[in-house]
């Protein structure tokens, strides 16, 4: 009965973080690219820890409580390391598809043609 | 708080996560999280000037069952979203003003924002008086303010900052 549903979270979580990882591939500039692997990957690595959590808590016969912790780590870090990077890039004024703000140095969006010599190409 | 003291909450948050890290109840396990608890949270200390005061415990809860949700709804979407066309994405950089004035409720919702996939939190103000948010896919842009404002910002202000 367990073993169906164990099965069908983890496949789940493998899918959205396949999905998460694609991202990077497929999204067009770095502050897109940012979305995919530092958050499509939250459900998918929910999944697997649900998964886990019952797994433990039906063999051990209690409840684990290790996949809350990394739940909360999780949280916290994920969303500090995706905020750094994007603010270095802001930082090194990265090509970006969307306008920049003015005050951070943005006149309008550098959709096509090359990158401007003084700009980090990708 | 008192000198020796000087964070009760971070420290028994502290001593809570040693006794989950440790996944026991034994005594001694009990008095090592609370040493801890009390150690780290004295040596920390000055990182944290103002003692964060939760004034309303259940709309925290409420927040946090709330952010979870959205986690989960807006994840479909950004898988939809990568498995879509890439090509017809709207990205934009969206100034949230901010009505928050205290660190940690900015940094909470500067968390909550880069939590909820779809966007994430770029830059603060010097002033602080807005955050500069990227939106994955945003069609309009006024909309995604509002959104955050009501659905973060308030629950947060009443949580941390009521007047």
């Amino acid at each position: 009965m367990l073993e169906p549903l164990l099965s069908a979270l983890i496949l789940a979580g493998a899918a959205f973080t396949f999905i998460g990882s694609l991202g990077l591939v497929r999204l067009p500039d770095f502050y897109t690219r940012l979305h995919g692997p530092t958050k499509a990957t939250t459900l998918g690595v929910g999944s697997l820890l649900i998964a886990s959590a019952l797994y433990f808590g039906a063999r051990d016969g209690g409840i684990s409580l290790h996949e809350v912790l990394v739940t909360l780590f999780l949280f916290i870090t994920a969303p500090v390391s995706a905020h750094l990077l994007s603010k270095a890039a802001l930082h090194l004024r990265l090509r970006s598809l969307a306008a920049l703000p003015p005050e951070e140095g943005g006149e309008k969006p550098r959709r096509n043609g090359p990158p401007p010599a003084n700009r980090k190409p990708e | 708080m008192t000198r020796l003291l000087p964070h009760p909450q971070v420290a028994l948050t502290l001593a809570a996560v040693w006794l989950l890290l440790a996944n026991s109840l034994a005594p001694g396990q009990i008095a090592l999280g609370l040493l801890l608890g009390w150690a780290i949270a004295l040596f920390a200390a000055r990182f944290w000037p103002q003692v964060p005061r939760i004034h309303r415990p259940l709309a925290l809860l409420r927040f946090v069952g709330v952010v979870l949700i959205d986690i989960a709804v807006a994840n479909l979407a950004v898988a939809r979203l990568v498995l879509g066309a890439p090509a017809r994405l709207r990205p934009a950089f969206v100034r949230v003003p901010l009505a928050l004035r205290s660190d940690l409720a900015i940094s909470v919702l500067a968390n909550t924002i880069c939590l909820t996939p779809g966007t994430v939190a770029s830059r603060l103000s010097s002033d602080r008086a807005y955050l500069l948010v990227h939106a994955l896919d945003a069609a309009d842009p006024g909309e995604l303010v509002a959104t955050i404002k009501r659905r973060y910002e308030t629950p947060l202000r009443e949580i941390f900052e009521p007047c």
